[in-house]
């Protein structure tokens, strides 16, 4: 009924507590710009991938955002916990129930850092989601509990299980086209240092390309609970050069290399109902 | 209870804009017509409620200024306690148990529920007044 | 002061009921329990019951965190962990958190808030009460079958979950266990929403109850709009593994991202349905503690109501990284959803403002439930952006998210145990060892999910029974464990206190000079809640009555004031 502003005194004393906000915002972001580009990595992986930097990117914008809005809220809880424990037992307070410029205030300043925040999102996500034309396809299949990783117009076939640890190569620089399913349950295809993780489910094949920017040598495990041996249902990549790679494709273009392959597809395939490990070797880490 | 109706009916609008946006943006079958049944959970029982309101005296408790003495009267009958809803409870335990252990537990399922059914309704025949 | 005894004692005590009267003396033997229809009596049996289902739940989540501290651990096997986990998340969601949060305290406190003498349908209520009851055993019944208990995730994922995967009586038994609760939770909704609905006390308008009432009004609603999707996709189901349908199954033209959608648009609303009775404990909680109304309370019941709207279009964000899912909506709605949960923050900070802050353990609770709450929001609101999530989806980033956000909810609902129990019982919890048991907890609770935090960056991956050596993720989970120890030395705690405070400290009526109705009636309360009620002219009647002085203060002179 009564929202007409109150006499100067309470609007000046206002004033001065949003500039005590403001000075505890500017501040982390002045520090953060006068460190210029060693913004910390709020202990995620800066990533070997394209994709997976921008990733990197927007944990970064968040975790500041998270840290400038969850500091101010935590400073605000403290001090009004510590500011107004009781003074005696029977002291009331004044009875103070609504202020409304206060209330739309921190209605409509989240509603701006949502679509800030959702901005930034899409922008990433159309990265992450875009499909560049591709230089190499791997097709991988999940089952419980290995994988299958398959060249299409090659006869490069990598296969194996649990914590055989099956390793598939990739050449950085380029576009590597990937299509992903599973035969029996829903897995995870997850490598952390690409920051990437999708879902193998039956009957979808999903798709996406990864663009790695350094060789090495990483470690990726099953996400998603698939069954008795999800826990070391592991696999490993090895990025390569281009010429390393096609070199490494060619040798399966051999007679004996297809053979190999062949080989190798088949003992895993007997093997997996047969030999299942009860203690998992442990040498399969990260390099 | 006018207020009552209004907010589900305003939930069941929101899920129709919702359900509509979803359906025109993603084509996706499973998830819009959830939101749409949603819809449907808002505009049931708000319908209802806004068809009474619109039928029956503002209620005391609607009012700002209702009084206790208002409320005074019959509100309804409560029985003081009933073992049905425990055979009710206990047949429904049994049936579900009959989907794992065997279909014979269905026998006493269904009994105890028959029975429990028709017992709490004559409970209620002799015991209400409305 | 109006005498309304007529109002209460005009419910009928009806027909051939032979031990009728004697019941208002409380009920005494077992007849009695399995007879009642008192709310009182049933929200304290589900009280019961929901903590000794969490007690259980923690007792599992201990074992996990045994067999995590060394890499290679060998207290149990595979499969064992996986029945572990399986039934640590069951049982504290379906056991514990739900029938708590809508069954325990909210049947006890909402009838009596609002000034009514009983629940809207009370026979309804009680058979809620049998069927959670008779769920919790059917869940639990799983270990003692020859194939052991669920082992596919307390989201039971088709098609993991089908026959070829799943085979054994424990999954089946998971499935019954959950429709039984899932009935027992609709027909609470329904009890909670004509209740609210149809017995308020006159005067007691929609914007006169209490938040802790806006929020079960709100989660009633919820249910009923999410829980049949879960029982409807349940049976879909168990006619998938036992008449040979294929709904979720591809063999036959099913869809398993089907199981998915259904069970995430049951369970994203669940969170709220879990979270909302728990928000407003903590609201009416701080509100009393620090002496003042509710700051915002219409703000505050405009988000409870946003949140309700918003949740019917989040499940999805559950689903990312399937790669069916229409991203951007999601993400929007998710994202936003963060809006409303931060007017209650900040309504819960205006309350504190300028307040008297007594720290009862009521009142340490409710704050270790807003900084630890505030944690689980902000790390919820990555897993909101799809390319975040991608990177965290099914790490031990999620799982330390949530754990944040439920042990909140624990702290809340210890909170509301620590001020609502004396109205229960007649008497006071002690507050040393309550005290004692926050503190252990506050920082169990930090100390649990931090290092989790970190093993999710670091991409160990949920649900994992064995970990690889090389990758250093055994300090973190031996912090976490050490975490997790606290965490239940602080409930062996919680017992010991209710034992040592039995029947020792006298509440009174209105130990705390609250303000809401239940604390103008008797502790425990009669049969019918009241023998006589104040005027009801604003959310806290029982507050204007014992200091007519100190009304709340309207719009005009509040602006003056938040801003010292």
């Amino acid at each position: 009924m009564d929202s007409t502003p109150q006499p100067p005194k309470g609007a000046k004393v206002r004033t001065s507590s949003f500039r005590r906000v403001r000075g505890l915002i500017a501040l982390p972001v002045a520090a953060l710009i006068l460190s210029g580009c060693t913004v910390p990595s709020f202990g995620a992986y800066e990533s070997d991938t394209t994709t997976g930097r921008s990733t990197y990117h927007l944990w970064q914008g968040f975790t500041i955002a998270a840290i400038i809005v969850g500091g101010l809220t935590l400073g605000l809880i403290l001090w009004a916990v510590f500011r107004y424990r009781r003074k005696s037992a029977d002291a009331i307070p004044k009875q103070t129930q609504y202020h409304l410029p206060l209330e739309w205030f921190y209605t409509i300043v989240p509603i701006l850092i949502v679509f800030g925040l959702f901005a930034a999102t899409v922008v990433v996500e159309n990265k992450v989601t875009a499909e560049p034309k591709a230089d190499v396809t791997i097709d991988v299949n999940a089952v419980q509990w290995g994988w299958t990783f398959q060249y299409p117009g090659t006869h490069a076939l990598i296969t194996g299980q649990t914590t055989q640890a099956p390793m598939f190569e990739m050449p950085a620089g380029a576009n590597v086209h990937f299509e992903l399913t599973a035969t029996d349950v829903v897995h995870g295809f997850y490598l952390r240092n690409f920051n990437f993780s999708r879902l193998a489910i039956p009957g979808i094949t999903n798709q996406w390309t990864f663009h790695a920017i350094n060789t090495g040598e990483y470690f990726g495990q099953c996400t998603e609970l698939c069954g008795l041996y999800h826990s070391i249902m592991y696999f490993r990549v090895k990025v390569v050069t281009m010429a390393q790679y096609k070199a490494w494709i060619a040798s399966f273009n051999t007679p004996e290399g297809a053979r190999a392959a062949e080989a190798a597809a088949l003992a895993t395939k007997q093997q997996l109902d047969s030999i299942i490990p009860t203690h998992p070797t442990t040498n399969h880490g990260v390099n | 209870m006018k207020l009552e109706a209004r907010i589900l009916l305003l939930l069941g609008l929101f899920f129709g804009v919702m359900a509509a946006v979803y359906w025109f943006w993603s084509k996706e079958t499973a998830g819009s017509i959830m939101i749409f049944a949603g819809m449907l959970l808002g505009f049931l029982p708000g319908g209802y409620y806004w068809w009474w309101s619109r039928r029956m005296p503002v209620r005391p408790e609607d009012r700002d200024d209702g009084s206790l003495e208002e409320g005074a009267g019959v509100i309804g009958s409560f029985p003081g306690s009933s073992i049905f809803p425990f055979l009710l409870g206990m047949g429904a335990f049994s049936s579900v148990l009959a989907m794992v252990f065997g279909i014979w537990l269905l026998i006493p399922g269904l009994g105890l529920i028959m029975w429990a059914l028709t017992g709490a309704t004559a409970e209620s025949r002799r015991g209400g007044q409305y | 002061m109006t005498d309304v005894h007529e109002h209460v004692a005009v419910v009928h005590e009806d027909h051939g009921d032979h031990h009728g009267h004697e019941e208002h003396h409380g009920p005494s033997g077992l007849l009695n329990w399995l007879t009642t229809t008192d709310h009182k009596v049933i929200g304290m049996s589900y009280t019961i019951t929901a903590v000794i289902m969490l007690v259980v739940g923690g007792a599992f989540a201990e074992l996990i965190r045994i067999q995590l501290m060394s890499p290679n651990g060998t207290l149990v096997g595979y499969a064992q962990y996986n029945e572990l986990f399986t039934m640590h998340g069951s049982v504290m969601i379906y056991l514990f958190a739900g029938p708590f949060a809508f069954g325990a305290l909210a049947n006890y406190v909402v009838p009596i808030q609002i000034g009514a003498p009983d629940m809207a349908f009370p026979r309804l209520n009680a058979l809620s009460y049998w069927l959670y009851l008779s769920g919790s055993i059917t869940m639990l019944l799983g270990f003692f079958t020859a194939g052991g208990a669920a082992n596919f995730g307390w989201v039971g994922y088709a098609p993991l979950s089908n026959a070829a995967n799943s085979p054994g009586y424990g999954a089946d038994l998971w499935i019954g266990a959950l429709l039984l609760t899932g009935f027992s939770a609709i027909f609470t909704g329904v009890n909670l929403v004509a209740t609210i609905f149809y017995l308020r006390a006159p005067g007691m308008t929609l914007f006169r109850m209490p938040i802790f009432t806006w929020n079960l009004l709100v989660t009633g609603i919820l249910i009923l709009l999410a829980f049949p999707v879960l029982t409807a996709g349940l049976i879909m189901l168990f006619a998938d593994r036992h008449f040979g349908t294929h709904i979720y199954e591809v063999t036959g033209g099913g869809v398993p991202v089907l199981w998915q959608n259904i069970f995430w648009f049951w369970g994203h609303p669940e969170v709220y349905i879990l979270a909302l009775p728990f928000f407003g404990m903590v609201t009416e909680i701080i509100s009393v503690f620090s002496r003042k109304p509710v700051f915002g309370y219409k703000g505050m019941v405009f988000a409870t109501l946003t949140i309700a709207a918003l949740s019917l279009g989040v499940w999805a964000h559950h689903l990312f990284t399937t790669g069916t899912v229409l991203l951007p909506f999601f993400s929007i709605m998710s994202l936003l959803i963060a809006v409303p949960t931060g007017i209650k923050m900040f309504n819960w900070i205006g309350t504190m403002w300028r307040g008297e802050i007594w720290f009862s353990t009521a009142m340490l609770m409710a704050i270790g439930f807003v900084i630890t709450f505030l944690i689980g929001g902000l790390t919820g609101i990555y897993l909101a952006s799809p390319p975040l999530d991608f990177f965290a989806h099914d790490t031990y980033f999620v799982v330390a998210h949530f754990h944040s956000v439920v042990m909140a909810l624990v702290f809340g609902g210890l909170g509301g145990l620590y001020y609502w129990g004396p109205k229960m019982t007649g008497y006071m919890l002690d507050e040393r060892l309550g005290k004692t048991q926050f503190w252990i907890m506050f920082i169990g609770v930090n100390l649990f999910t931090f290092p989790m935090y970190v093993l999710g960056l670091e991409g160990m991956p949920r649900r994992m029974a064995v970990y690889p050596h090389d990758i250093q993720w055994k300090t973190m989970n031996d912090l976490a464990s050490i975490g997790g120890f606290l965490i239940g030395i602080s409930t062996l705690i919680f017992v010991v206190n209710i034992v040592y405070s039995w029947k020792r400290y006298p509440a009174g009526d209105n130990p705390w000079d609250a303000g809401t109705l239940e604390w103008f009636t008797t502790s425990p309360p009669p049969h019918h809640n009241f023998y006589r009620l104040p005027p009801i002219r604003s959310e806290r009647p029982t507050w204007d009555y014992n200091h007519p002085d100190q009304k709340a203060l309207a719009h005009g002179h509040a602006s003056q004031e938040g801003s010292h």
